[in-house]
């Protein structure tokens, strides 16, 4: 590992000084001059006609200021969300998109819909003040289980969408698939649940909306992941305003993992109501507003086949999902089920033909979007469950399996039956190093040991893929964004020779003040801490698309290089002027500017130093020294790798006890490894509590919220979770200038089918995710039952 | 949160007085579960008593020559858990109490604001039960097995002030609980004792309220083991069932938890 402080070494965070000592600066930090307070009152039914709402009462109370409800927001013009992805279903509709306004105009389609909002000169007296409103509530019958929702009878939650149904998309050869399915030696089948999961980041969502009628402009404080997108959302779609009078700034954000990519209810309406009350109007989410109102993750049920040949080899797969969308259809909720999903089926196998149909429906629940994975995990938990299972039955060892099928080195770039096109890749390398660091050999004399103290011992492999960087813009654009994926950079010398770096991309935990830094302080030659990074503020930056689905070195990054590389260029002109030499002698090492041949050099602080003080400059050249990249990809970047995880399970209570942890991941060039070694294991814990411990239950009934705090919802703890070993290898990534992939989501990706896998094969049943411990003392009773 | 008055006596009598004369008043011991309550507006209380500055409930003693331990209503679970004098008395009991909730729940939670709440998956109910102590209010001492009445209910008057709880030192004790994963209350909790007044086993999470388990007591009479309980069901009839676990779940885990709590009893 390099010392210092350049791409490849450990370098501590520059931004965890702020952070551990309580200095951080997040949105509910910021109290703005004559602000007041907005409460929402959520809908307590999962479906119901409102037949009024009579608010006076409230309005008379101490302290409010006012209260809007829906018809308020009408008059003004407010739009809908909407949803920023087009997916064509099978018969060459567009999905059903029916309106979601900010708040409810007529009915509530989930417990804590928006019913109304008020503000009042304290939080304390706007919740009194709510408890006031009167709504007149005709109830519905409700559903919240998405494999009903298609079904006659089954309570309709819009009437734009006709069974429910938001879209039945396919993707891939039916016809192919159904034939090597009829002519296989061995077909196995599984069916699996994808739970559904609340994203829980540690700072809730919370928003301050203020109007300057000076100068007719409004600001946004937000937890956003993407100030530009949430921007540009906001003033397109919903509010109708231009851009240039809208600014959002995002400070410090807690942690996202999906969740803050979208234009919420709340922001929209403390934006729009700092106008109507002329004061700043701030809200942050309570934690039980949190497990209501954000946007859920996953919530799939899938029934999937793999065929195979005498000797394992994959002939064909196909997968039926239904995918539970929620009540309303939010920002990007259309493309995670599809294209986030489907194309990611082929795993790291050579399958030939695979077929996917999935139906997305809606129902009485909150709406779901991306959560960290996005698809991918979904996919992976589909493709590994089914091999893993595959290889049981077949009587071969899973990783010999998956070897017999992997996409070999040779073979890339590779194109997949379900479109995407693999750049590059060493499968066989990372199961292998993953085989050694998890001992596979000695497992089965620790399987010995486990049986003679009464336990039961299992193995799982999960050898994930996952495509990210989503991109590139004309590709997206062509299945249905709504948007561009590209990134922004403005690197910009200050004349004492420290740089400011404005970037698109956003940081909610990732650390991309330090990996920025590095890759800048690596690149021009100076030190890290002459290296700022400025992000998350539409004031400051150039338009920028934020950070999701691990794309933020792999695209941002490669932005600032772009950016960097274009000030070596300009800066070897300076210099060449004034080391009197040609520009084509002129090289750039290490932060100096040499003349080749010679021991002329200018530091890259003297040139710009030059550049902001022009008394001796190219006559030609402008002065300054900054410069702006746009980066738009070429294609996804596609980490891998294999995790292998060990179980051991105690029968008398069903208690998993996870024993051993390998993580061999390809994230291609590493730039802070430290960094990638926690976003691994931060990963890791959240797939490891989807597959052992979350799951948001709803009643299937009422449509109330069983899991609606951490007295039921059960977040993974430290005590959960063993040391894990994590090792890599290097692909480096062919197509961006960094050779990097993304690290972000792969530990959430690989996590549950590991885990799931290991589980079942130490209790020789199948269980669903989340493995809570009655699940499975259940079926290790049923096991030793048979066994008896 | 709604509006309440706020006191802070500082003594058991102006407590009592206090409560005794509000509309509706509240005693406030630890606020683990009352504290939250209020702020989602689930109670409203006129007056909140607050019993955090009376000194003499914080007392930790022995008495009767060592043979009795007198927790202090407003111990901390965490003063409970890190005392000499209770782990050289009662091991089990510190264990116990070094297990409820979290760090910062045994930093304010107390041993008279659990019992006084006595929520059905509470650890301490199973303690008091399990070792036959009594519970000492401001004018008169409630046995255990009398004081817990059935779910969220105590035989508790109102404007009565829990003072402390005397535990008999028994020879031998266990606990062995199994916790709610996401908030760590018992699904199951089984205390088991031996001393002078014989063998007791009592659980606490499996029902609406703690109960004991004469048959278990009746076996480990004769055979304090974890042998001796092999065979002996508890009935799932009457058990808690809810998303964590069912009933039938629950009165398994009353056997390997008692097996378990005896063996640590040792």
């Amino acid at each position: 590992m390099p010392e210092g402080t350049g791409i490849g070494a450990a370098v501590r965070r520059k931004e965890d000084q702020r952070f551990i000592t309580g200095k951080g600066r997040y949105t509910d930090d910021i109290d703005r001059p004559g602000q007041v307070y907005a409460h929402f009152l959520r809908s307590p039914h999962a479906h119901a006609t409102v037949k009024s709402i009579d608010s006076s009462a409230a309005e008379a109370c101490p302290g409010v200021i006012a209260v809007f409800t829906g018809k308020d927001m009408e008059a003004d013009g407010v739009g809908s969300l909407p949803c920023g992805w087009t997916v064509t279903d099978k018969h060459g509709e567009p999905h059903k998109a029916p309106p979601h306004f900010p708040l409810v105009r007529d009915k509530v389609r989930y417990v804590g819909d928006h019913v109304a909002m008020v503000i009042a000169e304290t939080l304390a007296q706007a919740v009194d003040a709510a408890e006031r409103i009167e709504v007149d509530y005709e109830e519905l019958p409700a559903n919240v289980d998405g494999t009903k929702a298609p079904d006659s009878g089954t309570p309709q939650v819009h009437e734009e969408a006709p069974a429910n149904l938001c879209y039945d998309w396919e993707l891939g050869d039916q016809a192919a698939v159904d034939a090597a399915i009829a002519g296989a030696h061995h077909v196995t089948k599984v069916k699996l649940v994808n739970n559904r999961l609340i994203p829980n980041a540690i700072e809730p969502r919370a928003a301050i909306g203020e109007y300057d009628s000076g100068t007719d402009s409004y600001t946004l404080y937000s937890t956003s992941q993407n100030p530009h997108l949430l921007r540009l959302i906001l003033c397109a779609f919903v509010l109708g305003l231009p851009e240039t009078k809208v600014r959002v700034i995002a400070p410090d954000v807690g942690g996202g993992f999906g969740s803050k990519i979208y234009c919420y209810a709340e922001e929209t309406a403390c934006t729009w109501a700092a106008r109507k009350v002329e004061r700043p109007v701030k809200w942050t989410a309570a934690r039980s507003e949190s497990f209501l109102a954000d946007a859920h993750g996953r919530d799939h049920v899938t029934h999937a086949e793999l065929a195979m040949d005498e000797n394992g080899k994959f002939l064909a797969m196909k997968v039926e999902t239904n995918a539970n969308l929620g009540a309303y259809l939010s920002n990007f909720a259309t493309c995670v089920p599809t294209y986030l999903y489907a194309t990611l089926l082929a795993g790291q196998y050579t399958t030939p033909v695979i077929y996917c149909n999935v139906k997305a429906v809606f129902t009485n629940t909150a709406p779901v979007d991306a959560y960290r994975g996005a698809g991918r995990p979904e996919a992976t938990y589909v493709v590994e469950r089914l091999v893993e299972r595959a290889a049981r039955e077949m009587g071969i060892d899973p990783a010999e399996l998956r070897k017999r099928n992997f996409v070999p080195d040779d073979a890339f770039p590779y194109q997949t039956p379900v479109a995407l096109t693999y750049d590059s890749g060493q499968y066989g390398l990372a199961m292998d190093e993953a085989l050694k660091l998890a001992d596979y050999a000695g497992y089965a004399a620790r399987k010995q040991d486990s049986q003679s103290r009464g336990k039961l011992r299992g193995i799982g492999f999960s050898a994930y893929i996952e495509a990210c960087g989503i991109a590139p813009s004309a590709v997206v654009g062509s299945l249905g964004a709504g948007v561009g994926l590209w990134e922004s950079a403005c690197v910009r010398f200050n004349a004492t020779g420290t740089v400011s770096v404005f970037t698109g991309s956003h940081s909610h935990g990732q650390g991309h003040e330090t990996t920025f830094s590095q890759l800048v302080s690596d690149t021009l030659g100076i030190p890290l801490e002459n290296v700022e990074i400025v992000h998350g503020d539409t004031g400051a930056i150039p338009m920028g698309m934020g950070t999701y689905g691990s794309r933020s070195l792999a695209v941002g990054g490669s932005a600032i290089s772009k950016a960097c590389d274009k000030i070596i260029e300009k800066g070897k002109q300076i210099a060449a002027h004034l080391m009197e030499a040609s520009v084509d002698d002129v090289e750039f090492e290490a932060g100096n500017f040499v003349v080749k041949g010679t021991d002329k050099s200018k530091a890259m602080g003297e040139v710009a130093f030059a550049a902001y003080v022009p008394h001796n400059y190219p006559e030609d050249l402008e002065p300054g020294l900054e410069e702006n990249a746009f980066y738009d990809p070429a294609n996804f970047t596609y980490p891998a790798g294999t995790h292998i995880a060990e179980v051991e399970i105690d029968p008398d209570t069903g208690v998993t006890e996870i024993v051993n942890w390998v993580a061999v991941d390809d994230f291609g060039k590493v730039v802070n490894p430290m960094i990638v070694e926690g976003q691994v294991h931060g990963g890791i814990a959240q797939g490891v509590g989807q597959a052992l411990l979350e799951g948001c239950v709803y009643d299937p009934g009422s449509g109330q919220l069983i899991t609606g705090s951490y007295m039921d919802y059960t977040m993974p703890r430290a005590g959960d979770l063993p040391s894990f070993k994590v090792g890599m290898t290097e692909t480096p990534c062919p197509h961006n200038p960094l050779g990097v992939k993304g690290c972000g989501e792969a530990g959430a990706i690989a996590a549950p089918a590991a885990l799931m896998n290991a589980i079942t094969d130490a209790l020789g049943v199948e269980i669903d995710m989340p493995a809570n411990a009655e699940k499975v003392w259940r079926a290790a009773q049923s096991q030793r039952a048979a066994a008896e | 949160m709604y509006n309440f008055n706020y006191h802070r006596p500082l003594s058991v009598d102006e407590a009592v007085a206090l409560a005794g004369g509000a509309p509706e008043g509240r005693l406030l011991a630890g606020g683990q579960t009352l504290i939250p309550t209020l702020k989602q507006r689930l109670a409203n209380p006129t007056d909140l008593i607050d019993l955090g500055e009376i000194a003499e409930l914080k007392q930790l003693s022995t008495e009767a020559d060592g043979g009795t331990l007198v927790v202090g209503a407003m111990c901390s679970h965490a003063s409970v858990a890190a005392s000499d004098m209770v782990r050289a008395a009662i091991p089990a009991l510190a264990h116990l109490a070094d297990g409820i909730g979290d760090a910062q729940v045994r930093n304010l939670g107390t041993i008279g604001g659990s019992i006084a709440n006595n929520d059905p998956a509470a650890d301490y109910p199973a303690a008091l039960v399990g070792l036959g102590a009594s519970v000492r209010s401001n004018h008169r001492e409630i046995a255990a097995e009398e004081f817990f009445t059935g779910m969220f209910e105590t035989a508790l008057e109102p404007a009565e002030v829990i003072s402390s709880v005397a535990f008999p030192v028994p020879s031998k004790a266990g606990y062995a609980k199994f916790a709610n994963p996401a908030s760590r209350y018992a699904i199951v909790g089984v205390f088991v004792s031996q001393g002078g007044d014989g063998v007791r086993v009592a659980v606490t999470g499996a029902g609406p309220s703690v109960f004991r388990v004469p048959a278990m007591e009746q076996a480990l009479a004769s055979n304090f083991s974890a042998d001796a309980l092999e065979g002996i069901a508890v009935d799932a009839g009457a058990l808690n069932a809810d998303l964590h676990a069912s009933a039938e779940y629950r009165a398994h885990l009353v056997g390997v938890m008692a097996k378990r709590a005896v063996a640590a009893a040792g």
